[in-house]
């Protein structure tokens, strides 16, 4: 508990939820794939912030904002070694890991250009698999599958 | 109401496939059966397809229901913008059916989510035509007597070729062993090689038409398409070597039968026409049976 207490002093939340060890590359697309972008939450972001386990890591700490865990498996997609701390009265009260979503709908772009999802306004659906650590997207229309590189 | 429709031949489980197969036999012996009088079906074909087209129109006539449709998206409001939901839903509600080729892929499957009536996909690009799937399927069951145990040794273009994809998901149900021959550029791919592995499946490859021609059961011959190739050259090499020749029949098994989804161009000489090994005219012919077993089967006649 000592290192979370550390880790959480340099913007305490007193409310809200805090997403640790997200790819410092993918902190955006993070951002992206929650729909932060256009919100009044107060939101800090640490970026290659020095981790012993992973190396450069992300951080993001939204107050005031608590999340399903659907929306938030979403990121197991671009960060599968993410963790969630939901914060209450500037205290842990619930730390999980991120599970990848068996199915994901509207949030990637199928990278087969004759899919309709391409050519007509169809929100997109993916099945998720993972084989030898690559993860590949099942496209539920055309049943061709993209890789992750369809997110960005 | 029954809604269920087929896009995809893994909609049908193993039941389901034998059932319409059983029922196409029916259709076979008595052609013309006129259970679906009053229905009227619309084929909609937002690119041309004669072949596939005019079989199921017969079949649905056969069956006494009407048709409706295009076959050519150029003179309806497609052109003018509309959305593929729009047309479905507007032609769902004036049918009970609906035959459908787009030239998309995953188009059906999105039409059988928006549409208030069955989809039968006819094509979606490059995706699926299950319809030829299952009448490949009957022939196999025809020409051998069943499905169980065979031996497909799949020709040409493994690559792209959605038939030879489709089929081998069908064939998965029934035990089979398959041999791939296909020149290098156009090998089966290898998430259909680890979907065979997963079931305990057991195939060989190779890039000689001759190698095993005598050992198998089903010879499925495809087109080598030009365009497949990056290299002009390859395909120059590679187009006259998948070329069948009665000359290379003579010691085939006794059994052994010749499908192509047709057409072909250079793959199977004319001379193999008059050998007994050659079914795939009466295969073509088969398909209004199979397409008559679908139709009634999905509208909970059959």
């Amino acid at each position: 508990m000592e290192h979370t207490r550390k880790e959480l002093i340099v913007s305490a939340l007193e409310n809200g939820t805090v997403l640790d060890h997200i790819p410092a590359e993918n902190v955006y697309k993070a951002l992206d794939i929650l729909g932060l972008k256009d919100i009044n939450s107060q939101i800090t972001i640490g970026i290659n912030l020095n981790s012993r386990m992973y190396g450069k890591k992300g951080i993001i700490k939204i107050a005031d904002r608590f999340f399903k865990d659907e929306e938030l498996n979403k990121l197991a997609l671009i960060a599968p070694k993410g963790t969630v701390n939901i914060i209450r009265d500037f205290h842990v009260v619930e730390k999980k890991k991120l599970e990848m979503p068996a199915e994901i709908e509207g949030i990637a772009r199928c990278m087969n250009p004759k899919c309709i999802t391409n050519h007509q306004p169809v929100p997109t659906r993916f099945s998720v698999s993972e084989e030898k650590g690559e993860i590949s997207l099942l496209c539920h229309y055309c049943e061709k599958k993209s890789d992750i590189k369809a997110l960005f | 109401m029954n809604r269920k429709s087929l896009i995809s031949i893994g909609d049908f489980s193993k039941e389901e496939i034998l059932h319409v197969l059983e029922t196409a036999k029916e259709f076979e012996q008595n052609r013309s059966q006129k259970i679906l009088d009053g229905k009227v079906i619309a084929c909609i074909f937002f690119e041309p397809s004669t072949r596939t087209r005019l079989s199921f129109e017969t079949a649905v006539n056969r069956l006494g229901a009407k048709v409706i449709g295009f076959s050519d998206a150029t003179n309806t409001s497609v052109s003018k913008g509309e959305t593929l939901k729009d047309t479905i839903k507007m032609v769902s509600n004036y049918v009970d059916m609906i035959i459908m080729r787009h030239p998309l892929e995953g188009s059906s499957r999105y039409a059988s989510e928006v549409a208030s009536v069955p989809v039968v996909n006819a094509g979606d690009g490059a995706n699926q035509h299950p319809s030829q799937t299952l009448l490949d399927l009957y022939s196999i069951q025809k020409t051998q007597g069943t499905l169980e145990n065979l031996t497909i040794n799949m020709v040409g273009d493994l690559k792209y070729g959605r038939t030879t994809h489709s089929l081998l998901q069908a064939m998965s149900h029934f035990n089979p062993s398959f041999i791939f021959t296909a020149p290098d550029e156009l090998k089966m791919p290898a998430e259909y090689k680890d979907f065979l592995t997963e079931k305990g499946i057991g195939f060989t490859e190779t890039t000689s038409l001759e190698e095993h021609l005598d050992d198998c059961d089903i010879l499925y011959m495809t087109r080598v398409q030009q365009e497949r190739f990056t290299d002009p050259m390859e395909y120059e090499k590679v187009k006259d070597v998948y070329r069948l020749e009665a000359s290379m029949l003579g010691n085939v098994k006794k059994n052994m039968k010749i499908l192509h989804p047709l057409p072909r161009v250079g793959e199977i000489d004319q001379d193999v026409d008059d050998t007994p090994y050659a079914y795939y005219f009466k295969q073509a012919e088969n398909g209004l049976y199979v397409r008559m077993a679908i139709i009634a089967y999905l509208l909970g006649y059959r």
